[in-house]
């Protein structure tokens, strides 16, 4: 097993030519992309399209049938790397959360500090705590996921990405299960980790979070990036005809 | 009549019918013949207090040694059926078939009689409750370990996902966030498998026993043989039931708390 050898001066996540098909099923048919240090990239496009199989690939929680993916410089689809090493720094956001339902919430926040990076209890807690106030859920800590709203457990599942001290966060459409008037505070949550220069790759239907937070937005139709660049170009002028279609029904 | 009426009404002869079924029962049957054939204080107080230091104690001795045995021997079982290594797979199915199948009976008498003769000279330790243990684990286990495969495909994906997301191995997200969780899930028809096999450490007696290693059954057939009443069955199966509904109260009150949980 390799040592991980982070380079310091590589991409967050770089993707090259990744191709990913379910049985006879192509779903990326060969995607390059890259997310620099302390961007935020937006990923949008019709259902179908492959963004969250992209997004999933980069943790490897889908194994690509063909291409690269790196993150920080190592090739995390070399066969000889520690794949668990690497997603301990990759935090993952869900659609449906996800929160382990038999423990607390404080104790889906220190489970895996304590198994994965042999925190000890008290730093366990005490990162947890940290982060729970975060997110504005410091009175949740005892509760267990079903007695919290969807807004609460999502920014729960946050705070539980947070506390293993992630490098970069994938979001997997993290408000689309939501009811509308619990959007607004977990995309506040995520603006907030924007803004103190997380690194961020976000699937999401929410044009109004990647015009303003969005460093960068990808549009995704068929297995393939169409069309890219500057958040407020690709909204406002979108130069292809398949995203002119996509953004006509969403706007 | 408006239907809620109806139903009313319909509800009150359905109490009264039960009410009059319930004295005509009272009244035409010979109590004095059935206090005497199956109440036989003194038989009951004969049996005192073996029946309970002996009897129901190596019955509770035989069910939770078996039942420790095939629970740990299920959830390796069903862990086997879910492995992606194919051998695996086949080697638990095909155990869980055959001891699934054959009946727990024959179990025991290959375990008494046949691992002697395949085996000279070796014996099961800690005879009888070694060899007991062993077949009821071994029964107990097969089908256990199907009402655990079933809990562990129970509990969603994303669960798995999200515990491998964090950087657990898949055997620790298994074993800290997928197997709790299933065993949630199957409280109740794990409850049904200890109550069965309960009843099935009756089978106990095909392996012999003695004066301290009887359990329940055979010592209400003792009883009934040198008594001549069904009186001893009447006290056996009420120790059955002293180990039963507990149970099934306790279990009741740990859904409960799970379902709080929840």
């Amino acid at each position: 097993m390799t040592e991980l050898q982070v380079n310091p001066d590589a991409p967050a996540i770089q993707v090259r030519n990744l191709r990913k098909s379910f049985g006879d099923h192509e779903v990326l048919k060969g995607i390059d992309a890259e997310v620099d240090n302390g961007q935020v990239v937006c990923v949008i496009g019709p259902s179908g399209s492959g963004k969250s199989t992209l997004l999933r690939c980069v943790n490897l929680l889908e194994q690509p049938t063909s291409g690269d993916v790196f993150v920080e410089g190592i090739q995390i689809t070399d066969p000889d790397v520690d794949v668990d090493k690497v997603r301990s720094r990759i935090g993952m956001v869900f659609q449906q959360f996800n929160l382990f339902p038999h423990l607390s919430v404080l104790r889906n926040l220190t489970i895996a500090q304590q198994r994965v990076k042999k925190r000890d209890k008290n730093e366990a807690i005490e990162v947890a705590k940290r982060n729970l106030e975060k997110v504005g859920l410091a009175d949740k800590a005892a509760a267990y996921p079903a007695h919290l709203s969807g807004g609460q457990m999502q920014r729960a599942a946050i705070a539980r990405a947070l506390s293993m001290d992630p490098d970069m966060m994938l979001f997997d459409e993290p408000t689309s299960a939501l009811d509308p008037e619990l959007v607004g505070d977990v995309l506040a949550v995520m603006k907030d980790l924007a803004n103190e220069g997380m690194t961020m790759m976000v699937v999401t239907h929410e044009m109004g979070f990647a015009r303003e937070v969005g460093n960068s937005l990808v549009f995704m139709d068929d297995g393939l990036i169409v069309e890219e660049g500057d958040p407020r170009e690709v909204l406002g002028n979108p130069q292809h005809e398949r995203t002119q279609a996509f953004l006509s029904k969403v706007l | 009549m408006s239907p809620r009426k109806r139903a009313r009404l319909s509800r009150g002869i359905q109490y009264a019918v039960l009410v009059l079924l319930a004295l005509a029962a009272a009244l035409t049957i010979d109590w004095q013949n059935i206090y005497e054939a199956f109440f036989e204080l003194d038989v009951l107080a004969a049996m005192w207090p073996e029946v309970i230091v002996t009897a129901l104690k190596n019955t509770l001795l035989y069910t939770a040694s078996g039942f420790s045995l095939g629970l740990a021997l299920g959830l390796v079982l069903a862990l086997m059926r879910l492995s992606p290594v194919g051998p695996y797979r086949w080697m638990a199915t095909g155990f869980i078939e055959f001891f699934r199948g054959v009946p727990a009976l024959v179990v025991f008498i290959a375990l008494g009689y046949g691992v002697p003769l395949a085996f000279p000279g070796y014996l099961i330790p800690f005879d009888p409750l070694g060899p007991a243990a062993l077949a009821l684990g071994l029964v107990g286990g097969a089908y256990m370990a199907e009402t655990i495969r079933a809990g562990i495909q129970a509990v969603p994906k994303g669960q798995m996902e999200a515990a491998r997301s964090l950087g657990m191995t898949s055997g620790r997200a298994m074993g800290s966030i997928v197997v709790p969780q299933a065993f949630r899930i199957i409280l109740p028809p794990l409850t049904n498998e200890l109550i069965l096999l309960t009843k099935d450490s009756s089978l106990v007696y095909v392996l012999g026993y003695t004066a301290t290693t009887l359990e329940l059954t055979a010592f209400g057939r003792e009883v009934l043989n040198q008594e001549k009443t069904l009186t001893a069955l009447v006290g056996i199966s009420l120790c059955y039931l002293m180990i039963t509904i507990p149970l099934s109260i306790l279990v009741r009150r740990m859904e409960s708390r799970a379902a709080r949980a929840r």
